[in-house]
């Protein structure tokens, strides 16, 4: 009777297409890839059939969250040397008084989008990842005290701007806000900007398509 | 744990041969890091840019006093104002003291005001539509720059499509506003403009259907 061989080796399986095929997606993906920015609230942007792309140079984007609490985003410029963010930064600390050190400039303009009083921009740059940012952003939402201020009594957003379009006169205005934002408060930030001469906005969108059709 | 298979015949004949090494690497941690990689980077990646919307919105007269809002003709003139509730409300004409329109009720499906719209601009929406057919059957051959400024020229052109004046009421929400922006890039509409609401039109609102 001849027994059954049972085998002891190790299965081996050839990996090498496998190994093809990822080292393929890899280069794909990685050539392919533009980081998505880091954004500071969830905005459920409305749709539309607008085919438009967003302008990723020059561009001054103003996120309205659910609540209606603004947040202000710049970025640096067509190149590393023009450093919109550093030069916009210095500007408002003039304003308010308040003295930013050479290096929380330097790391602000490496930073993405905020909201918050300038009072405390500074403790927001100091923090050493962007993980304590966002718990920073959370407590002061905690206290009521996120987003930029615009109300008239204390109308920050409008310095912002002011200063921003002193530095770059050509800049694009985008406006993101989330389906269920109040229209008021849309409307006010847009009073607010027209009041600083900006009458021509980018509004971000889903793409939709339409189907259109006539009766006759 | 890269894998040597031994050659275990021949041992017995006292002859040495040179061992034979078989060449396969085990590239498991080679597929795990690559797992890991291509992992980071599909959450990391945006595929597509935002798309955004652009809306120009007419220059504010820092005097209100001073400001005149620019004549319109009655024949063309068209009223959407925005109520609660996604609920729109139209009125063809000019709203006079002595007698008010009465305002019609409509939606945002498609059967809503994009239905009315079409309708009243009918002429544009045919001329648009028939250059975009030309160009997309090769009839036309432009670059895509000059389609554009050509569609530009057309509106511009319109002299008997409806002038819309988009007014918002109090509570609606900002996806109301990006909605009829958008109807009116759907039904080609060349002349709009986003104005306020006049005391005539509250009053017209709250004899409005709900």
């Amino acid at each position: 009777m001849s027994k059954i061989k049972i085998h002891n080796k190790s299965p081996h399986i050839d990996m090498t297409p496998m190994v093809d095929l990822f080292a393929l997606l890899l280069t794909f993906f990685m050539l392919t890839t533009t980081f998505r920015p880091q954004e500071p609230a969830i905005i459920d942007t409305p749709a539309s059939i607008s085919e438009k792309q967003a302008p990723d140079k020059g561009i001054l984007n103003l996120s309205i969250d659910k609540l209606g609490k603004v947040y202000f985003n710049l970025d640096n410029g067509p190149d590393t040397t023009t450093k919109f963010r550093a030069k916009v930064l210095e500007k408002m600390g003039e304003q308010y008084k308040i003295k930013f050190t050479p290096k929380q400039i330097e790391t602000f303009s490496k930073l993405a989008a905020f909201g918050m009083p300038i009072q405390y921009v500074g403790k927001w740059i100091d923090q050493k990842d962007p993980a304590g940012r966002d718990k920073l952003q959370k407590l002061l939402q905690d206290e009521k005290i996120d987003g930029i201020p615009t109300d008239s009594v204390d109308n920050q957003l409008a310095w912002w701007i002011y200063f921003t379009r002193q530095i770059d006169r050509n800049i694009q205005v985008g406006i993101k806000a989330d389906m269920e934002t109040d229209y008021k408060v849309v409307k006010k930030i847009l009073d607010i900007l027209q009041d600083k001469k900006v009458n021509k906005f980018n509004l971000t969108t889903n793409l939709e398509k339409v189907e259109v059709k006539v009766e006759n | 744990m890269a894998q040597i298979i031994e050659n275990s015949s021949g041992k017995g004949d006292g002859k040495r041969k040179a061992k034979k090494h078989s060449t396969a690497i085990d590239m498991t941690p080679m597929v795990d890091l690559m797992c890991l990689l291509i992992t980071f980077f599909m959450l990391t990646t945006a595929f597509s840019k935002p798309k955004v919307m652009e809306i120009v919105l007419p220059e504010k007269e820092p005097d209100t006093s001073k400001a005149i809002a620019p004549p319109v003709d009655k024949s063309r003139a068209v009223t959407v104002i925005l109520g609660d509730n996604d609920i729109v409300y139209y009125y063809e004409g000019l709203a006079k003291a002595d007698s008010l329109p009465s305002l019609i009720k409509t939606d945002f499906s498609k059967d809503g005001i994009r239905k009315f719209l079409l309708k009243r601009n009918k002429p544009l929406f045919d001329q648009i539509l028939e250059y975009k057919e030309k160009i997309k059957k090769g009839e036309l051959v432009l670059p895509k720059d000059s389609v554009s400024s050509e569609l530009k020229k057309l509106r511009n052109a319109d002299k008997v499509g409806p002038i819309v004046l988009i007014k918002a009421s109090e509570n609606i929400k900002y996806k109301n506003f990006v909605d009829i922006i958008d109807e009116m890039a759907i039904t080609n509409i060349a002349r709009y403009a986003v104005v306020d609401l006049n005391p005539l039109e509250l009053k017209m609102l709250e004899a409005a259907p709900k």
